[in-house]
């Protein structure tokens, strides 16, 4: 697993993710605030895990944070990019580069090999040369342990498996900050093991993780909690 | 060594080879879906590729078998007829002048008023058989009927210009008449007017009556017979092509100072006759290729439609991972357009199949436009991108917190 080198040694510890007041709320009738009023800051190099009950608006503000809706108020800084207000395109380049995500549902190719679909993690960041894709794309598949099955198919891999690809095509763009949500709800127990496990690899490693999850499992791996409730989020005592 | 969260923050962009890429990978990786959306502009491309390909090969057949003899063939009549001749006796001359014109000469029945009465004796034996007509014709008119002769020669314009009482006899009235030779110098009688028969007429390729009849030269029929109320016709040979032209300017030669008293008739133009077959054959299956293709468009747009609602979470994905509105317009409007692409190509292939079998059930040689096998490819091409717009428009609508929601 890789570490943090040079600049991003020197700049561990600061805030990576700064959140001020943030808002969402959908158009109704009625109108729905699934989030309400956020502030927090996330540090690099943090595991931090985001829980609460179903409704609480965990999932909006994963959204928000990965700047895959906007926000009705409140200010957000990605690494010290101010991002409110940026259009749809810059967006996009800021979740290109700085934003990986790690789905529940997987969200892989299941028509694609193994080594295409870690390569769609880089394929809109710009002109990267093919042969320096699949060069980054085989370092991360063999982080993950993927590498016997670079070939083969998604749509044959086990759900733990799955799961690996897509945390490597999360890695592959070399980004800021993961982002993931409910990462081991498809997975059985030992599938959830190992999948924690390479978290744990990747928060040694430098890597800002958020996660969102019900799994007490993984709230227990995090260095930190954040509990959401009506769309209010509270720093969560530490068991 | 990884360096977490480096990159650029200005505006990139993706290669078209690698929307291109990813397309065509989306394309040939689930070949039933492509080949089940391709199917309406396979069916509109065949169409158009069939059609075309019918239609240049019936143009070939309509040219080839084409009569030539009718295409040559002009005849001028009187236009008001009133009994009298409306020719000047030197037609052959005024009209073999023309470009074009072979051979052009007046013939026409002589009236029988029962008086004609035609046999090879003097007294009238046989009364009771069938009469044989006497038609008089000048000796260009008689070249102009393309005959053979069985025996014996043709008369010519000294005779014409003599007035010789001189005959033709058709093959059929010979038989009928007991006549097979002219070296003895038969004769027969018309009216009570003895004609020496110069030769038998075995086939003429024009005025089939010839072969009925008794043939005898204009001035000598004018001479000889009362010829008023005969339909007086001119017989004109021209070369190919010019059955046009020669039927134009024939009233004109024949008659400058009344050229509306005579009436061409003309065999149809045999381009404007191929035009039309073809243009009517083309028009109706282009109509229907048309048809068949919008349906294919209307199908790769449907189809596309569905396979963009069914691929949501896909898209919404390479939203997430940073593809901007345009890559997935793009990538859509690109899939669509090779679809059509594929689409063109088996479409050409299965049309161009159908002119093959077609032309070797009804023995026709296959002719097609080169223009129209490299053109349909690309017509699918064109009509895959078009269906293509649409879907990608509306895929590119796609919020990308779809896939957090799925």
């Amino acid at each position: 697993m890789t570490t943090p080198d040079g600049d991003e040694a020197r700049s561990a510890g600061e805030a990576v993710l700064v959140v001020e007041g943030l808002s969402k709320v959908f158009p109704g009738p009625p109108p729905v605030t699934a989030v309400r009023d956020c502030t927090f800051e996330v540090r690099r190099g943090e595991f931090v895990a985001i829980t609460g009950p179903s409704g609480s608006g965990k999932t909006t503000l994963l959204s928000l944070l990965g700047l895959l809706e906007s926000p009705t108020a409140g200010r957000y800084l990605l690494d010290g990019v101010d991002v409110i207000g940026l259009s749809d395109s810059s967006r996009c380049v800021q979740r290109a580069h700085r934003i990986g995500f790690v789905f529940q549902a997987f969200h892989l190719l299941g028509y694609r090999s193994v080594l295409e679909n870690v390569e769609l993690g880089l394929l809109y960041q710009g002109v990267v040369p093919k042969g320096e894709r699949r060069r980054r794309a085989l370092e991360v598949i063999d982080s993950v342990g993927l590498t016997g099955r670079c070939d083969g198919l998604c749509a044959h891999l086990s759900g733990g498996e799955k799961q690996r690809v897509a945390i490597a095509r999360a890695l592959v763009g070399q980004p800021a900050l993961v982002l993931c949500d409910e990462p081991t709800g498809n997975l059985d127990s030992a599938n959830s093991e190992a999948v924690l496990a390479l978290f744990d690899d990747l928060h040694r490693s430098g890597m800002t993780v958020v996660v969102v999850t019900h799994d007490p499992a993984v709230a227990g791996r995090a260095q930190r909690n954040l509990r959401m409730a009506d769309g209010v989020l509270t720093e969560a005592v530490q068991a | 060594m990884t360096r977490w969260g480096r990159g650029p923050t200005r505006r990139v962009r993706v290669r078209w080879r690698d929307i291109g890429g990813e397309a065509a990978a989306a394309v040939v990786q689930r070949p039933v879906r492509t080949l089940l959306t391709a199917l309406g502009t396979i069916l509109g491309v065949g169409a158009f590729v069939a059609t075309n390909g019918l239609a240049d090969t019936a143009r070939a057949q309509v040219s080839s078998r084409f009569d030539a003899l009718k295409a040559t063939e002009v005849r001028v009549q009187d236009a008001t007829p009133d009994g009298s001749n409306p020719f000047p006796a030197d037609v052959a001359d005024r009209l073999e002048r023309l470009n074009g014109v072979n051979r052009a000469g007046l013939f026409y029945m002589v009236p029988d008023d029962g008086s004609l009465r035609v046999r090879t004796s003097p007294t009238l034996v046989g009364a009771g058989r069938a009469l044989v007509p006497v038609v008089a014709a000048q000796p260009s008119a008689v070249l102009a009927a393309l005959p053979e002769l069985s025996v014996g020669r043709l008369y010519d314009d000294f005779h014409e210009a003599r007035g010789e009482r001189v005959a033709l006899v058709g093959r059929a009235a010979a038989s009928q008449m007991g006549i097979t030779r002219v070296d003895n110098q038969p004769v027969v009688f018309i009216g009570d007017i003895a004609y020496t028969v110069v030769g038998v007429l075995d086939e003429v390729q024009r005025l089939p009556d010839l072969l009925l009849s008794v043939v005898i030269p204009v001035a000598a029929a004018e001479r000889d017979f009362r010829i008023d109320g005969a339909t007086f016709q001119v017989l004109i040979d021209t070369a190919a092509g010019a059955a046009q032209l020669a039927g134009h300017q024939a009233p004109l030669a024949l008659r400058p100072d009344h050229p509306e008293r005579l009436q061409s008739l003309v065999p149809p133009d045999p381009r404007r006759l191929r035009r039309q077959v073809s243009d009517d054959v083309t028009g109706l299956f282009l109509a229907l290729s048309a048809l068949a293709l919008l349906i294919g468009v209307v199908a790769i747009a449907n189809a596309t439609l569905l396979s963009v609602v069914e691929r949501r979470n896909e898209i919404g994905l390479r939203r997430a991972l940073g593809a901007r509105k345009a890559h997935i317009r793009r990538q859509i409007t690109t899939e669509a357009a090779i679809i059509g692409l594929l689409a063109g190509v088996i479409g050409t292939s299965l049309g161009l199949l159908g002119v093959a079998i077609t032309s070797t059930a009804r023995d026709w040689t296959m002719t097609i436009n080169p223009s129209t096998i490299l053109a349909a490819p690309f017509i699918g091409l064109l009509a895959g991108a078009v269906a293509g717009l649409l879907p990608a428009i509306k895929a590119s609508r796609t919020p990308p917190a779809e896939t957090l929601r799925a």
